[in-house]
């Protein structure tokens, strides 16, 4: 009993759900943390392991070393199920790869050939991991589907709403992920690490003795598990008989003038300065990419900072779609300071967000992430 | 928590008497069959007593019996054996003379696969095409036969149907054409009769976990004259054609298992079909839309795949499991996850619908109770997986 005492203030609401809970589970310490701790409440468990991509299926990209840490592999379906094994709750593992390719893959892939930069993560928690994996969760008779993000959800009594703040462990925090969800994909989840830091879990998943409780941390897209996603792009590409080798433009400044050539748009991202080389002694970066002309603009870094962007896709979270203007703290990548700014709901569900101060490298496909302090009001696609 | 079996077409429990009758061959009686002593020679009766066993299951002398590791070597013998035999003389000539083979598009991964690796070696393969309820058109077994068909290999029962092909006529087409037929009698050998000269096979893979003999334990049946490649180089056992030192425990088993399926079945088949369609009915009764998949083949009498349009599979098996009901959907991949079943696609039916269809395999032990526990679960499942279907209650509004 000495480890609990930490976490009683934790579960609010676990307090009062005593039914089945079924825990997402990629193999890594958190989710398998999560299943340690939610046992421990006393809650039954039954483990979900998804099948999202088969790693074998682009053979140009394997290597010739055994594959290192890769979500979605043999490996980690096996640590899961070895947690599972461990900590004696059922578990199993299900195909989603249809659904994964079609919402998650194709998409990433077709944003970058538009010159854009995905966020494949928010994808895939939006309509892969609360959507059918939730959906399925809930017919094998759980009642909430718990996983290892780093974000709280907390039941507003004033409002009747669902809402989603930050992390407590503001550097682990994956709020900026999550944005995309509905009050009733969030009435339904549990994400009992949000008020712990990954230290803790760590700690936590040591006491119970999980077979990963060492086990290093991936950071990298699970379906690009080399994290080279040129390669990938192309591969996929060539997978569906689209040939990028053909692919090259002209590199231009703001003017128009051709400075360089580049070899497909999918290179690169807004802020890039890799590769560029310099004007007048000064570094060049990516100002913007124009898929229509096969063009990529550059400039230099001043030039890179904006003050306004649009947004579209916009889904309010912890409070209804505002009436008029309201101010926030906008988050436009993931490792991006959230920034004072202004915004405007537009007509369907598009927005118009103003900057108190330019930012820097604001990219087309990132996502917009509006906060009040640690609660996420909503988010959007950068247009 | 109560726990029901209805997956007997994956694996059966080995038999008390089965296990009863290999037990004194770990300790006691350990010695190798192949010693000249007077232990080895015990060990070498009790393997021959089980060969006579096996071949009196299917009609076989039991000289004709080889001791295999399972269905999976068997499959892969029979088939890498005479293949391997024709392209002997011709090893990787010309395409004209490539070695062809006909099986069907409903067969196990062991033959589908080990005709897949042919095909990448320079072999023809025919799949044929089954209709509706997963049999095959014998006209087009006819037509598919070609002067380099070297090998008729089809399945008797199969594992997700239950259809059984029409073997006899099968083996009587072959013999005409003079091709080797092998069948992958697997999912039947014990639960229907099987006689090797009325069925006109020159090979036969049987396997022991199918038929309450342990897991790693099978056997091949060889025609006396089949030409047939060995596959494993190294002792003389089993006359040289699968050396390895023999498996006399498991060997054991299968003997006594076999023994036991043929002087049990008749009986077990009837008491068994009679809870299989009990099951059967009463999942359509209750079930709305259910509907048999190959209901209208002769099946064997333990095994009902049905439809229930609107599930996921997938997640009905999770959910009955939970339940404490152990059934089965399509076949599993490498890390555990369900893949669509190759077979319902065969047959034609849609995706979704071939995602929607489970498995219910009954077995000796199978009660009528286990019946009635399914037929309370299953239903209240399926209820509850289509209330929360994204697809289903269109469908139903469309009906």
């Amino acid at each position: 009993m000495t480890t609990t005492t930490q976490f009683d203030t934790l579960p609010e609401r676990a307090e009062t759900q005593r039914g089945l809970v079924a825990v997402a589970m990629s193999g890594g310490v958190d989710s398998s943390a999560v299943a340690a701790l939610l046992q421990q409440q006393g809650r039954a468990v039954v483990g979900l392991t998804m099948q999202l991509w088969n790693q074998r299926r682009l053979p140009e990209l394997q290597g010739d070393g055994p594959a290192q840490h890769r979500c979605c592999s043999l490996d980690d379906v096996y640590d899961a199920k070895a947690v599972a094994q461990h900590l004696n709750f059922p578990h199993y593992v299900v195909n989603f790869e249809e659904q994964f390719e079609e919402r998650v893959v194709r998409p990433f892939v077709d944003q970058y050939l538009a010159g854009r930069t995905p966020v494949a993560c928010t994808n895939c928690n939006t309509d892969v991991k609360f959507e059918p994996l939730l959906r399925m969760a809930r017919q094998i008779g759980a009642e909430r589907l718990a996983t290892g993000h780093y974000a709280r959800i907390r039941r507003n009594d004033v409002t009747s709403r669902w809402e989603l703040l930050r992390a407590r462990d503001e550097t682990k925090d994956q709020s900026y992920f999550l944005w995309g969800l509905s009050q009733e994909q969030l009435s339904r989840s549990d994400f009992p690490l949000g008020e712990l830091t990954k230290e803790e879990v760590r700690a936590l998943a040591r006491r119970a003795n999980l077979p990963v409780a060492e086990k290093p941390e991936s950071m990298e897209l699970c379906f690009v598990p080399t994290g080279n996603y040129v390669q990938f792009i192309q591969a996929y590409s060539r997978e569906r008989g689209i040939s990028l080798q053909n692919s090259e433009g002209e590199i231009v400044n703001e003017n128009g003038d051709v400075v360089g050539r580049h070899d497909g748009v999918h290179n690169f991202t807004i802020g890039q300065r890799k590769g560029l080389g310099f004007a007048a002694g000064k570094p060049l970066y990516v100002l913007s990419i124009d898929p229509e002309k096969n063009r990529v603009v550059v400039g230099e870094d001043d030039v890179l900072r904006k003050t306004v962007c649009e947004v579209e896709g916009v889904n309010w979270i912890s409070r209804d779609q505002p009436s008029g203007i309201i101010r926030a703290f906008a988050k436009i990548r993931h490792k991006h300071e959230p920034a004072p700014a202004i915004i405007e709901p537009l007509a369907a569900a598009t927005a118009r967000v103003t900057f108190d101060a330019p930012q820097r490298a604001i990219t087309p496909g990132q996502a917009a992430v509006f906060y009040d302090g640690d609660i996420v009001l909503g988010g959007a696609w950068i247009c | 928590m109560n726990r029901v079996y209805l997956d007997f077409n994956a694996t059966t429990p080995v038999e008390p008497a089965v296990l009863d009758a290999m037990l004194p061959f770990f300790s006691a009686e350990f010695a190798n069959a192949a010693s000249i002593h007077t232990p080895g020679q015990r060990a070498r009766a009790a393997v021959e007593t089980a060969r006579e066993q096996v071949a009196a299951l299917i009609g076989a002398r039991p000289q004709e019996i080889i001791f295999t590791s399972g269905g999976t070597e068997s499959d892969n013998h029979a088939i890498f054996g005479v293949v391997g035999q024709a392209f002997l003389p011709v090893s990787s000539s010309g395409d004209a003379n490539s070695p062809h083979l006909v099986t069907t598009a409903i067969e196990h991964e062991a033959v589908l696969n080990a005709c897949q690796a042919l095909e990448k070696q320079g072999a023809r393969v025919t799949y044929l095409p089954t209709n509706r309820e997963g049999l095959i058109d014998l006209e087009e077994l006819r037509r598919a036969i070609r002067p380099e068909t070297v090998l008729i290999t089809i399945m008797h029962a199969n594992n997700e149907l239950g259809a059984v092909q029409p073997l006899e006529e099968i083996g009587r087409i072959a013999k005409e054409a003079d091709v080797y037929f092998h069948a992958d009698a697997v999912q039947s050998a014990g639960k229907i009769p099987i006689d090797v000269n009325t069925l006109q096979v020159d090979l036969l893979s049987i396997s022991g976990h199918k038929l309450y003999a342990p897991k790693g334990i099978g056997a091949l049946y060889v025609r006396g004259g089949t030409r047939l490649r060995q596959l494993l180089y190294g002792g003389h056992h089993q006359r040289g054609f699968r050396p390895g030192t023999e498996n006399v425990a498991g060997i054991v088993g299968l003997g006594k298992a076999a023994e036991i399926a043929r002087k049990s079945f008749g009986e077990d088949a009837q008491r068994i079909s009679a809870l299989r369609d009990k099951l059967q009915q009463g999942l359509l009764q209750r079930v709305p839309h259910s509907r048999v998949n190959a209901g209208a083949a002769p099946r064997t009498p333990n095994t009902t795949n049905l439809v229930f349009p609107g599930v996921e599979g997938e997640a009905l098996l999770i959910a009955l499991d939970l339940k404490g009901l152990a059934c089965s959907t399509g076949a599993a991949c490498s890390s555990g996850a369900v893949e669509p079943s190759h077979v319902l696609t065969a047959i034609g039916l849609p995706p979704e619908e071939a995602r929607a269809s489970l498995r219910f395999s009954l077995g000796r032990h199978t009660t009528s109770a286990d019946i009635d526990f399914a037929l309370n679960v299953v239903p209240a499942a399926v209820a509850q997986l289509r209330e929360l279907s994204p697809t289903y209650g269109k469908m139903a509004e469309a009906r």
